[in-house]
């Protein structure tokens, strides 16, 4: 019992640190000092000071400010992309377990291929083909991705099938849509949940990788990959350029990883670590 | 495994090289950029219309889809890549070029992974819940939570500009070029691995045979050599397989970091020039390499777990 009210404590912790960083993003104009596009060529590459808490780029914007609107860019492609391979991946996944038959076959076909091969080099070279920008990114990564939702989507419907309340269903007459929808999905979505939760991080580093090498986010986007990828060319002079951007992109990835750990935990309270 | 499961393996692993190319195809003939341009910009002249249209004609990229890839997939099947682009020589022959850094740096990371991980994760398994764990297990989180090219950046100038240590610029396969990159790329290995390493251990330490030769007085570090490790061996090596994937995918991001002559670098570059062929290419010979370890790993079971060795199952 004991563990289980440290558990929710824990994830309601880490819930109000997520929805700090997403009150950054939101309440970015608000909350940061300059405009992050506000090239001042007489200021750049200033080392951090009371004017700029975290220093000046090559084109004289502040990186604070960078920082918090990259939080922005950063949250608005993780999310997305979440959302899109859950939901496609789900769908998929899904249909495949619940019809079986050929189109089981041809879809498990496709997921066995998909996951056959590392998944992050077919993303930069399908980012990179289509042209390097926001939404390529979030394509090229989706598309590598949600196979694992299809897999876990598919095996959880399996299980599913053998319950006594979808063969009433069934004999009562109910129409597969209606099945899938009412009886299936409610019961699945819990542990598809928890699933994408768990993802946000890698996904947020995976994007940030795709901006680094320039097949992300372009300039002047303020997005901490992309940062990054700047700051490197001036990493002798103007170390912080580098320095906090990481450093941005290491505390989001940290506090979503703890949260998405806590939403398994209090989901599933017989698990032992 | 046996002759018919390998025969089955093979067809699987055709199968899927040819989706991998027709998809990663079809993406360069659906994609923006103009190869035959960029091509002719290298040269820094100013070209006309004609001299566009018969480059175009020359590299065959003016016939439909499908003839321009049975006409590359004809040659692959003969040995031929056809030609880079931007490095204007045979796509085989540049990949060559770059593959023993690659994989140089590959092997190194690997080792230097296991190296880390496996006595870590041992540890953090034994003292589970005790002090020493807690810190295992907390820097191993951290370590899943940043991204490689920023640590690789943080060594670049901690070790490399302010202290010295190691020379900075790539540019050429050598011993002490090799450190930092390696170290980077095993930090971000062996912190999904520790954990790993730990729940596998954790998980043979809680079977019963293990209780019992605990109370028969074993030492336990006859028990961790004697039992733990061979058993947690084998889905450790399963693991093993899959994070070389990532590896082969984290292996261009840290490549570009340190300008380390490998393929990850080329493969940018050649998306880049959008040079098709190279890209092409390396994705198909990244498809293979992968491929190919994971074949491995599931024969080395064969000759690892005497259950399979005797044709049981």
């Amino acid at each position: 019992m004991g563990k289980l009210i440290k558990d929710k404590f824990l994830f309601w912790l880490y819930t109000f640190f997520v929805l700090l960083i997403l009150g950054f993003a939101i309440f970015a104009p608000w909350l940061a000092p300059y405009d992050p596009y506000d090239a001042v060529m007489r200021q750049s590459l200033q080392a951090p000071s009371d004017g700029h808490l975290f220093g000046t780029d090559k084109l004289g914007r502040d990186c604070l400010s960078r920082i918090i609107y990259g939080a922005r860019t950063s949250l608005m492609m993780t999310l997305s992309l979440v959302a899109v391979i859950t939901v496609v991946g789900t769908f998929i996944g899904v249909l495949a377990g619940y019809m079986g038959g050929k189109i089981d076959t041809v879809l498990m076909r496709i997921v066995d291929m998909m996951l056959a091969f590392p998944g992050i080099v077919l993303a930069i070279a399908i980012a990179g083909m289509l042209g390097g920008n926001i939404v390529n990114a979030i394509l090229a990564l989706a598309a590598v991705s949600w196979t694992k939702y299809a897999r876990l989507g598919r095996s959880l419907t399996l299980k599913l099938r053998q319950r006594d309340f979808i063969a009433a269903a069934v004999t009562s007459g109910s129409r597969p849509l209606h099945i899938l929808w009412r009886h299936i999905l409610p019961n699945i979505l819990p542990t598809i949940v928890v699933t994408a939760a768990m993802d946000i991080g890698t996904m947020i580093m995976e994007l940030a990788g795709l901006s680094f090498l320039g097949f992300g986010a372009q300039p002047p986007t303020p997005e901490w990959g992309l940062m990054l990828n700047e700051g490197r060319q001036h990493i002798q002079t103007a170390p912080w350029l580098m320095l906090y951007p990481g450093a941005a992109i290491l505390i989001v990835v940290t506090i979503f990883n703890l949260w998405g750990d806590s939403l398994r935990d209090i989901m599933d309270p017989q698990r032992v670590n | 495994m046996k002759g018919k499961e390998l025969v089955h393996r093979l067809i699987q692993m055709l199968i899927t090289l040819f989706g991998v190319s027709l998809l990663t195809f079809s993406l360069m003939y659906l994609s923006p950029g103009d190869p035959v341009e960029m091509l002719l910009e290298v040269a820094d002249t100013i070209v006309s219309e004609e001299t566009i249209a018969e480059t175009r004609a020359q590299l065959g990229l003016d016939k439909p889809f499908h003839v321009q890839y049975f006409r590359w997939l004809a040659g692959v099947l003969q040995g031929d890549m056809g030609m880079s682009y931007s490095a204007k020589m045979p796509v085989a022959d540049r990949l060559w070029q770059s593959l023993p850094g690659t994989m140089v740096l590959a092997a190194s990371a690997t080792v230097t992974m296991l190296l880390i991980s496996v006595p870590c994760g041992i540890l953090s398994a034994v003292y589970r819940n005790r002090p020493l764990d807690y810190l295992i297990r907390g820097i191993s989180f951290l370590g899943v939570s940043m991204p490689s090219f920023w640590v690789g950046l943080i060594l670049l100038y901690v070790l490399g500009l302010k202290l010295r240590l190691f020379p900075i610029a790539g540019g050429e396969v050598s011993f002490d070029r090799m450190i930092l990159p390696t170290l980077t790329l095993s930090i971000a290995m062996a912190a999904k691995y520790t954990r790993q390493v730990r729940t596998a251990v954790l998980e043979e330490l809680g079977q019963e045979y293990i209780t019992g030769a605990r109370i028969r007085g074993f030492p336990m570090h006859k028990i961790l050599w004697r039992h733990v490790l061979p058993n947690a061996c084998l889905p450790l090596i399963t693991l093993l397989g899959l994070q070389i994937g990532w590896l082969l995918g984290g292996v261009a991001v840290i490549e570009m970091v340190f300008s380390w002559p490998g393929l990850g670098k080329m493969a940018v570059h050649a998306i880049e020039m959008r040079d098709y062929p190279l890209v092409q290419g390396f994705v198909l010979w990244i498809a293979v390499l992968y491929m190919g370890i994971n074949l491995l790993v599931d024969i080395s079971y064969t000759y690892l777990d005497p259950r399979l060795k005797k044709g049981g199952c």
